[in-house]
């Protein structure tokens, strides 16, 4: 009973430190790579006994800086739903990753530990169920601080949040048909299987264009540029509005954390999650017939690196794409989801339903 | 450990529907509206209903409420209900009403009753769900479509009609 408690216990665990610790330091990583894209130098003035580190110190003092901030609530604010829209906002991103399998089923000392930090059958729908949620953040957040540019911006992140669900929605619908499961694991592991004998089925070989509507389209549910007119930082005024300290800093951190599970998803829905190609359980087996033969352990810890590995590349390419283009006006945005998304994930699901029943699947 | 997952659950259910219908101010009878899906979410769950659990959570709290919530905020900004109730009639009539239902329910629940389900219980899975549904229940889905189809012609003709 303890061990089990514990290996639950450690999942989880594992799971927060990775979410946790990469969010930090996904304001280090957007500010470094803005500077580098913009061929600035970048934050790099925070120190530790004249330590700088690249500016690595810099997360740690905007942490500081935000939790010695004066926390400001204004009069006419709701105060309950203020206090705790920056909460709801952090909580469902925070929860989302649990489903989302790190590794493979790890056996132990005749005990099998799936790698995730929760078993779900439904775990894509969990994932997507989380996501959603998390608009109500955005919108309690907008809706009580009594000013008229917070409302507008929550009003727009919910407007942006349903448009772009339905294409989220709708472009995994191939993949699932191909896998004919909802469990992530179960997709993760679908994807191990080669295509003609060498070919790795990752989604996105598998499903190239529902990898682009899913991107496309995970963008704009996580706000980021450029979707973010719930924000508008720079010109329009957001939903964030009146918040100050550190309950502001969560709507960054919330920010940062949706773009990790944004990332992880896609990653294993269309990457290959913890798939090395070749790689198996006993080591690799390539399909010109050498093989080497590897320890389990080491297996799970090459699983485990590749899938980190294959995030933080999917960040990177996040945000570039984050860094190069101009914001979308918000009627552009609706067009692009309403008409251009969702007609494309359609139609990439009758195209799948095509290409399955003369492939002769099932 | 399951009866008492059970019993906060539902009392989490109970407490947050009376929320809804307790308070003045609409937007928090909106969120207290999300609570209680979110419990009965939960409660399907624990019956080892979990496409329905996730469903219910995707499509009410996810999808229709933030529509409700958007259409509050648009509708009447940060004011409270006051003055006269304007149907304090119907108010009224709502206490026998309700005392009937609530009988009725006690009737069949108390004839039914076992308790929460253990692991046993009938698969919620995503492939039961839908061999049920394009079997079994076949005509009552496809007409749900039909329905579906006169709500949005409706809604389009309205929406003409207005621009």
């Amino acid at each position: 009973m303890m061990t089990e408690l514990g290996i639950a216990f450690g999942r989880v665990a594992f799971m927060m430190f990775f979410v946790l610790n990469v969010a930090a330091l996904l304001g280090w990583v957007e500010r470094k790579q803005s500077a580098i894209m913009q061929d600035r130098i970048g934050a790099n003035r925070a120190a530790i006994f004249g330590v700088r580190a690249l500016g690595l110190f810099h997360p740690l003092a905007d942490t500081l800086k935000m939790l010695t901030k004066e926390d400001f609530r204004p009069a006419r604010a709701d105060r309950l739903l203020f206090e705790l829209a920056p909460f709801v906002s952090v909580f469902f991103a925070l929860v989302a990753f649990a489903s989302i399998p790190f590794g493979d089923t790890l056996h132990v000392a005749g005990r099998s530990v799936p790698l995730q930090a929760v078993t779900l059958n439904v775990g894509i729908l969990y994932v997507f169920a989380m996501l959603s949620l998390g608009v109500y953040g955005v919108m309690m957040a907008g809706w009580s601080s009594a000013n008229n540019f917070a409302l507008l911006g929550g009003q727009r992140a919910a407007a942006l949040m349903i448009s772009a669900e339905i294409a989220i929605g709708a472009s995994i619908m191939g993949v699932i048909m191909i896998h004919g499961s909802l469990n992530l694991m179960e997709i993760v592991r679908g994807q191990g299987q080669l295509l003609w004998g060498w070919l790795p089925a990752w989604g996105i070989l598998t499903q190239p264009l529902a990898f682009v509507l899913f991107v496309t389209a995970g963008i704009a549910a996580t706000k980021r540029i450029p979707f973010d007119m719930p924000e508008g930082e720079s010109e329009i005024i957001g939903y964030f509005v009146e918040y100050s300290g550190m309950k502001f800093g969560m709507f960054l951190m919330t920010d940062m954390v949706e773009t990790i599970v944004l990332a992880g998803l896609s990653t294993s829905l269309f990457l290959g999650g913890w798939q090395i190609p070749y790689l198996v359980a006993d080591g690799f087996r390539f399909p010109w017939g050498a093989v080497i033969a590897l320890p389990p352990l080491v297996v799970t810890v090459l699983q485990v690196g590749a899938f980190m590995t294959k995030v933080a590349v999917v960040i990177f390419v996040l945000m570039l794409i984050r860094w190069t283009l101009p914001r979308f006006r918000y009627d552009q945005a609706m067009r692009l989801g309403w008409l251009g998304l969702f007609p494309l994930s359609i139609a990439n699901i009758v195209l799948t339903g095509l290409v399955l029943i003369a492939w002769g699947h099932r | 450990m399951a009866h008492a997952a059970f019993f906060i659950v539902a009392a989490l259910a109970i407490g947050s529907a009376l929320g809804l219908i307790l308070r003045k101010n609409a937007i928090h009878g909106a969120l207290f509206l999300i609570v209680n899906l979110g419990a009965i979410a939960a409660l399907y769950l624990m019956l080892g209903a979990e496409f329905l659990a996730a469903a219910q959570v995707i499509v009410y709290a996810g999808a229709i409420m933030v529509l409700f919530v958007f259409a509050i905020m648009v509708l009447i900004p940060g004011k409270e209900e006051s003055g006269p109730d304007p149907r304090r009639g119907a108010r009224l009539l709502a206490v026998p009403v309700g005392a009937l239902l609530c009988l009725l329910l006690v009737f069949v629940v108390a004839g039914q009753w076992s308790g929460p389900r253990g692991p046993g219980a009938p698969s919620g899975s995503v492939a039961a769900v839908g061999r049920l549904l394009f079997t079994s229940y076949l005509f009552p889905f496809e007409l749900t479509s039909v329905l579906l189809l006169a709500a949005m012609v409706g809604v389009l003709l309205l929406a003409k009609r207005r621009a």
